[in-house]
């Protein structure tokens, strides 16, 4: 598998993407800088983390343009492979790839700390390795992470299972307490209609390896790595 | 060819909840302040542009209005001629 981890001036969860990858031993990876418009011959780009042209505007509404977006967008038609985390998911929803759009968290506050995640759908190809029913312990750091869509779209996203994290406490019970943010129905990530585009607010990469107090992020990656 | 200066207005839509608005009202009423019913948030685009007449200038405000300052999903916007 050959991943491609694009960089937008003001990523900065590039190299940790990057870092998760190869410490772990999941096949190749290369950073793409956001002035290119060909992602050679990657499976798999992740749009990391971080302030994409410093969130002016809005969270990712400038990215969505930059010239390496068009070809993430054709990568995605042709059934690629896009993960995007966090600052990446704004980037996905700005472009149109993943519905909804995110407003700022609803205690105003940015938010750093663990989080635990229910897997709601074990059969995409980013969640192919969740098989415990205990749920996942990932971070997460945003302070526009407040997921909201219409209910036309909620009950389209619910119907085809394609809300595939809710935030959740640590016994798996998904309720208010445990919704870090203020998202509809608690929902921490969503996958596209083809099942190739996941978009997560959550940080699967800060959390691959012992040291860094959880492995639970290492899933994600094993998931897309061996599917 | 002549110069105008258009205001664009980016506003919530109705019924999508704006957690600004919502400080910013508690902290006008930890001022003292009562009365106040509710606080929209928003922003204000001032572009000035060369266009041939006011409804070309306004029709191009809008595009970009439309493209690219207001997320369509959460967000409704206004053109007005900057006085």
């Amino acid at each position: 598998m050959k991943f491609g981890v694009i960089v937008f001036p003001g990523s900065n969860c590039d190299f940790d993407s990057y870092q998760a990858i190869k410490v772990c031993g999941l096949g190749e990876v290369r950073y793409i800088w956001h002035g290119e418009s060909d992602l050679g011959d990657c499976d798999t780009v992740i749009l990391p983390g971080g302030f994409s042209y410093g969130d002016y505007l809005r969270s990712g509404a400038i990215a969505r343009f930059s010239p390496v977006m068009r070809a993430v967008v054709d990568f995605a038609k042709r059934g690629g492979f896009v993960l995007g985390i966090c600052n990446g998911f704004q980037i996905l929803l700005e472009s149109g790839l993943l519905p909804g759009a995110m407003r700022r968290n609803a205690g105003m506050r940015f938010v750093c700390k663990d989080v635990f995640l229910r897997v709601e759908n074990r059969f995409t190809k980013f969640t192919g390795c969740c098989i415990d029913d205990e749920p996942l312990r990932i971070p997460i750091a945003h302070g526009e992470g407040n997921y909201y869509a219409d209910s036309k779209t909620l009950r389209l996203l619910n119907d085809e299972e394609r809300i595939v994290f809710r935030y959740c406490d640590k016994e798996g019970d998904v309720n208010e307490e445990s919704n870090p943010n203020g998202s509809v129905e608690n929902i921490a990530g969503i996958i596209n209609e083809r099942g190739n585009v996941l978009g997560m607010m959550p940080h699967p990469e800060r959390a691959c390896e012992k040291i860094l107090g959880s492995e639970d992020g290492l899933l994600i990656f094993e998931s897309v790595a061996w599917s | 060819m002549s110069y105008f200066k258009i205001n664009v207005e980016v506003r919530l839509k109705k019924g999508v909840h704006d957690p600004q608005g919502e400080t910013i009202k508690r902290a006008l009423e930890n001022l003292g302040y009562s009365g106040i019913k509710s606080i929209n948030t928003g922003k204000v685009f001032t572009i000035k542009l060369e266009a041939e007449t006011e409804e070309q200038a306004l029709q191009a405000a809008r595009i970009y209005a439309d493209r690219l300052l207001a997320n369509p999903v959460i967000e409704e916007f206004t053109v007005e001629k900057r006085t």
